[in-house]
């Protein structure tokens, strides 16, 4: 049992906890603006992977490893994601805004499948998986029982920092402000003089940026990317906005960390549960509060 | 009506031509397949390689049956699904009298059905699970079995490696890196070691940390990890990240360059058992190094060697029956005593080769043939 528990699992649990947060932001933030499941999120996580792998190798020739270049990679990696995310949005998602929602579930999910195969068609990328390489060097530091490496610290800091800084956004700022208007009424919101588009594209593009470091994250800690690594993280992110009440900002967040640390412990009791304990949460969320922790009731269907 | 009477007389003809066999063809139609694509993407690299180099050598020696050899290649991605629907269509649309292929367990396991219903010889490259030759009669291999790999693993791992406690991680969609494992455990545990962990982890995961996290909380001496490289290499970084020393053990999955790239400092020191060495000095061996080196401007793999193995041992087969007729290729395969790259190659009673390992080591970056293991 103490293996299960143990302050090393809870480590690891909260290091995947932060990756799937900075995921499930994109998707709660474009549902609340948009009422849209978009399922192509996953795949601007993979996109902002490949784009932090490309810029390592184009940096690395005349920076060294390190916080310089790891700034500098974290920043391609967002401005890919969400370049991509906008783009999306424009081409895909905007012609059917006022047409019904499910053609632009449907529409996403050909997004996804378009970048997925996209990526594997490329001859530079290709569809065999990729090492990721040591952006920063690792340095190992020893709590109690648990061994914790920078790129733990990393991970958690870059969570840390893109969701306060979010909520700075959201809460403190006129654009925040416009935000949250829209989220409401768009036709109010239109009415009050808000450039209701640009705030979608700049919801896209906060999300799909989040998605982009999130892309980042994942390659340092499990170091090995390929076109199709956005699915299950995509899927499971997704499943956490739902927990923590898609729509709702701390939702999300409370809701990744959720399914991290169930993720890890349920895979450290058996290792066979721990791909399926993600969809159990699903179901019984569900059956029991399909509104999520913080969500409002809804009767949207998806 | 007429037009009905032209589509009947049509259907009666194609369904004439499709009795024919290869006999018919002006080439000897040899199927290969190998995963191109996926997540053992180099393996079906060197396979094709392999593959190819064989074909090229027999037909400049003037073909076999007086024809010229032809091969129909396929990519079965490393998928099972996709490995019957391409090993279907050589059989099926391309009249393949044999069929080289595949390397992973799971998807040989998929084709062999499809070989031994249709009477067509195939012949395993890398696929060591000993399931797949237990299809049929006419479903052989060119490569040991896990049975024999895990316990070298296992005998090595405990007495070279004086190890006394051993944890396993292995892929549980996976029948090969399962059946190494199980057997390494049987044979650990039979030689006095403890197994003090052995975890499942799923197909495709990234994320090892709370399997190793688990097992790595009873302080194994070696971890045998009988994954493929790509999967190899995140797990022996990710181990390292959680404070283990001691060494990695595995089987021929590990064999890619790929391995090093990804792993770096990570898998120095770490072993796995392998089908044959660069290093070794028989003239088979070093001439077919060169021979391949030539041509593909890299040094070959146990991949390439095993598949340039397979695809002679078929020719050698077919040239032996005289014919391309399925069941004579078969009475003749069974018959093989061959030296070829691997080994001196005679099967078994379960269409096995009888043969010898290697243990490679990875040592700056680079594999090193340590010793052989004689069966």
């Amino acid at each position: 049992m103490e293996s299960i528990f143990s302050p090393q699992q809870i480590v690891n649990g909260l290091q995947l906890g932060a990756i799937y947060a900075l995921i499930a932001l994109g998707y709660t933030m474009v549902y609340g603006i948009v009422r849209l499941i978009n399922f192509a999120h996953g795949d601007f996580f993979m996109v902002g992977a490949y784009a932090a792998f490309g810029s390592f190798f184009m940096f690395n020739v005349f920076l060294p490893r390190g916080n310089g270049l790891a700034f500098i990679v974290l920043i391609l990696a967002m401005a890919a994601g969400g370049a991509i995310a906008v783009l999306t949005d424009h081409f895909a998602y905007k012609p059917l805004r006022y047409k019904p929602k499910l053609s632009s579930l449907v529409t996403a999910i050909g997004v996804s499948m378009l970048l997925e195969y996209a990526f594997s068609a490329i001859p530079m990328i290709g569809p065999s998986p990729r090492g990721f390489p040591e952006i920063l060097p690792k340095k190992m530091y020893h709590f109690g029982s648990a061994e914790v490496s920078n790129y733990v610290i990393v991970d958690l800091a870059v969570a840390a920092v893109l969701m306060i800084g979010l909520t700075f956004l959201i809460q403190r700022t006129s654009l925040g402000k416009a935000m949250r208007a829209v989220s409401q009424d768009k036709d109010a919101a239109r009415l009050m003089g808000i450039n209701v588009d640009r705030i979608i594209s700049l919801t896209f593009l906060i999300g799909g940026a989040f998605a982009g470091a999130a892309g980042l994250l994942a390659g340092l800690t499990y170091p090995r990317i390929q076109p199709y690594m956005g699915i299950l993280p995509g899927l499971k992110a997704f499943i956490a906005a739902v927990l923590g009440g898609i729509g709702s900002i701390p939702g999300a967040v409370l809701g990744a960390f959720i399914m991290g640390i169930a993720e890890t412990c349920a895979t450290a009791y058996n290792s066979l549960l721990g791909e399926g304990i993600a969809f159990v949460i699903l179901i019984v969320v569900l059956l029991l509060r399909p509104s999520g922790i913080f969500g409002e009731k809804t009767a949207d269907k998806i | 009506m007429k037009k009905s009477y032209l589509v009947a007389l049509a259907i009666v003809a194609g369904t004439a031509l499709s009795f024919m066999g290869c006999d018919k063809n002006k080439n000897v139609v040899v199927g290969g397949v190998a995963p191109l694509t996926g997540e053992a993407a180099t393996f079906g690299a060197s396979t094709k390689n392999g593959y190819d180099l064989a074909v090229a050598e027999w037909n400049a020696k003037g073909g076999v049956l007086g024809k010229q050899v032809q091969l129909v290649f396929a990519d079965d991605k490393g998928d099972p699904a996709e490995g019957a629907t391409v090993f279907t269509k050589l059989i099926e649309q391309d009249k393949a009298c044999a069929v080289l292929g595949t390397v992973m367990s799971k998807v040989s396991l998929a084709g062999a059905p499809i070989c031994q219903n249709a009477k067509i010889p195939m012949i395993a490259t890398a696929s060591t699970n000993p399931k797949v030759t237990g299809v049929g009669n006419y479903v052989f291999r060119a490569c040991f079995i896990d049975p024999f790999q895990g316990t070298v693993g296992a005998k090595f791992a405990f007495d070279d490696l004086k190890a006394k406690k051993a944890a396993c991680l292995f892929d549980v969609g996976n029948d090969y890196t399962k059946g190494l494992s199980e057997f390494f455990k049987a044979k650990f545990v039979a030689l006095g070691g403890e197994v003090v962990g052995f975890e499942g982890h799923a197909t495709g995961t990234s994320d090892f940390k709370a399997q190793l996290t688990k097992v790595l909380a009873s302080k194994p001496d070696v971890l045998y990890v009988s994954d493929y490289y790509a999967d190899v290499a995140i797990i022996a970084k990710q181990a390292r990240e959680l404070g283990f020393k001691g060494p990695l053990v595995g089987g021929d999955g590990w064999d890619s360059p790929k391995l090093t790239e990804i792993a770096g400092s990570a898998i120095e020191g770490c072993f796995f058992t392998n089908h044959y060495a660069k290093e070794d000095k028989s003239p088979i061996v070093q001439e077919f190094v060169k021979k391949y080196s030539e041509k593909y401007k890299a040094s070959p793999d146990a991949l390439a060697a095993l598949a340039y193995d397979a695809a002679n041992i078929m020719l050698d087969a077919i040239k032996r029956a005289g014919s391309t007729d399925g069941a004579a290729i078969q009475g003749a395969m069974a018959k093989t005593d061959l030296r070829v790259v691997t080994g001196q190659v005679k099967f078994d009673g379960e269409r096995n080769p009888v043969k010898s390992a290697v243990i490679i080591e990875i040592k700056g970056g680079q594999q090193v043939y340590k010793t052989t293991v004689a069966p």
